[in-house]
């Protein structure tokens, strides 16, 4: 796998940059005609209206105890969410890729199950099992534990959604990491802990971000599952995609509108760091190719 | 690399296989058993009635639909798009890059908002489209549009990196052996990028199956009327129909399911082979 056949076309950029041909004027015009309709024409549009309003109204809108609220809920259990899959979406890269066990090639095909299952059915999995008429309602109930209809079941539903980023994006640097460095390490006489910080985990450190940077905008984005877990309780479980629903469908545009930019704002400086991650990771990984 | 693994399993492994394993089972695969235990919970007939009401039918129609609609277009217009970014030198690559990717980021609700935002009542375009008689927001258009927007990134994103990969040197072998355009096209190109290319449109129909928030916004969630799968699961549940909700949500997450996991099988073992 780390040998050859890729390595004469990893570095692009580098090599083939002279001999690449300008675009032919169709490709161009399909580029950028759909692109400009599809992507560009309503990030245009939303930001005029924005303007349209007025950079003041927008920021007045945010005294709106009920908008902050669900503001800063979605960014508390969406850090939440990103600290658990950092933990364990690194964890399951880890065991997937150095050990061999029962069941290990079927777990490997279902971890990118929640990719596939629509964002609704998520919702309907986790109040399945822990709403009032889940398998696990009565237990719960007696326990008095409030899981649906509050932040457990948002933090549940997120996990879910956002499960494959961290895995995913860890396990092929993983792969073509060398557990030579790890066996060097310990027969120097390294603890456990020492080669684990200080010879495995740096490297896997840009992996990790990038998958972490995925789970924190979904999670900041996510819609279908949590209000079907949570509902639309303001100032209990409204998070930041669901208050703004509300304000559409109760044609407060201001308020909608003010929260909708600085969702889409986050959006952008989380693309923009994956893709620098991106690069840094390609390279890592290149390099140990080389 | 699987004489590396095969070493004695220590109890410190032991345990991370294990919490590995557990978390995984605990959190998606239990409440995946669940659903398909309640979808069948009253017995098949039950299971099978609650998908043949008109609701339901016409909801799994508009989901083809619009699914069908949202492949097509994202397919033809997202080959060029990755043969630009990974064939020739293109100014604001970056620009290009960020705008395909955009829809990964942006939160649905915020997408439907957008799209209102232009074919909206309230739109900029809403008034010259009521004045024409076209009907795109709480339509079956302005769906197809959100959705294509949704699941836009996919058959770039899968096909750009295959396209690096193979290089041109098959092609201009091709066209040097005197091949037409179109020849070294069908004949050389699409079967090398095929498997990135299927992969890519698997991710956009499961993608454009499930969406909910942007067509939910922009469809007005009329009952019988602009209802897709999912806001027809949403809608029975609001309803307390239990049965209702389960079986949509069943075939629907089994759909998307079965499709993804075949053709990843598939590539992965082609890939695999490829790099031996």
């Amino acid at each position: 796998m780390a040998s050859s056949p890729k390595s004469s076309t990893s570095s692009p950029q580098a090599s083939s940059a002279e001999k690449k041909r300008s675009v032919p004027l169709s490709l161009l015009l399909s580029t950028w005609g759909f692109l400009s309709i599809m992507v560009l024409l309503p990030l245009v549009a939303i930001m005029v209206r924005a303007l349209d309003v007025g950079p003041l109204e927008l920021l007045s809108t945010f005294k709106n105890p009920q908008m902050l609220f669900s503001l800063r809920l979605t960014l508390i259990v969406s850090t939440a969410v990103v600290v658990v899959n950092v933990v364990t979406g690194t964890l399951t890269a880890w065991v997937l890729v150095r050990y061999d066990f029962p069941g290990r090639r079927i777990m490997n095909a279902l971890i990118d199950v929640p990719f596939a299952v629509p964002t609704v059915v998520t919702g309907l999995m986790v109040l399945s099992v822990y709403g009032p008429k889940g398998v696990l309602g009565d237990i719960l109930a007696k326990a008095s534990l409030e899981i649906v209809f509050a932040k457990p079941g948002i933090i549940l539903a997120l996990l879910i959604v956002t499960f494959p980023f961290v895995v995913r994006s860890v396990q092929p640097v993983l792969m073509v990491a060398d557990p030579a460095a790890e066996e060097a390490a310990a027969t120097l006489g390294a603890s456990r802990l020492t080669t684990f910080f200080r010879v495995i985990l740096p490297p896997l450190v840009p992996s990790i971000l990038m998958g972490a940077a995925l789970s924190f905008g979904r999670a900041l984005g996510e819609f279908g599952s949590v209000i079907v877990v949570a509902g639309n309780i303001p100032m209990k479980t409204q998070l930041a995609p669901v208050f703004i629903y509300a304000q559409i469908e109760s044609g407060f545009m201001e308020s909608a509108l003010a929260l909708s930019i600085v969702l889409l704002l986050m959006s952008m400086i989380i693309l923009v760091l994956f893709k620098v991650l991106e690069r840094v990771t390609s390279r890592g990984m290149q390099g140990v190719r080389a | 690399m699987s004489a590396g693994k095969r070493k004695r399993t220590t109890p410190l492994q032991a345990a991370a296989i294990l919490a590995a394993v557990l978390w995984f089972g605990v959190l998606i695969l239990l409440p995946i058993g669940v659903i398909v235990y309640k979808a069948f919970e009253n017995g098949a007939g039950a299971f099978l009635a609650a998908l043949v009401t008109p609701e339901a039918r016409h909801a799994f129609r508009l989901t083809l639909i619009i699914t069908v609609a949202s492949v097509a277009v994202n397919t033809l217009i997202g080959l060029p798009i990755a043969f630009a970014l990974a064939r020739y030198r293109l100014r604001f690559k970056t620009i290009v890059d960020g705008l395909v990717n955009l829809p990964l980021a942006v939160s649905p609700i915020v997408a439907g908002l957008m799209f209102l935002l232009l074919v909206g009542r309230i739109g900029w375009f809403g008034d010259a489209l009521e004045g024409a008689g076209i009907k795109i927001a709480f339509a079956l258009p302005g769906m197809i549009i959100a959705t294509m927007f949704v699941s836009l990134p996919f058959v770039v994103r899968e096909v750009v990196p295959v396209l690096e990969e193979v290089g041109t040197e098959g092609e201009e072998a091709a066209a040097t052996l005197g091949a037409g355009r179109l020849q070294t096209f069908f004949r050389v190109t699409l079967p090398a990028m095929r498997w990135g290319l299927i992969y890519g449109m698997t991710l956009t129909t499961a993608r454009a199956m499930g969406e909910f928030g942007a067509v939910m916004i922009i469809s007005g969630n009329i009952i019988r009327k602009t209802q897709t799968v999912p806001l027809h699961i949403n809608q029975a549940l609001a309803d307390f129909d239990y049965q209702g909700a389960y079986s949509s949500a069943l075939v629907l997450a089994a759909a998307s399911f079965v499709i993804l996991i075949v053709v990843q099988t598939i590539y992965q073992r082609k890939k695999g082979s490829e790099n031996e």
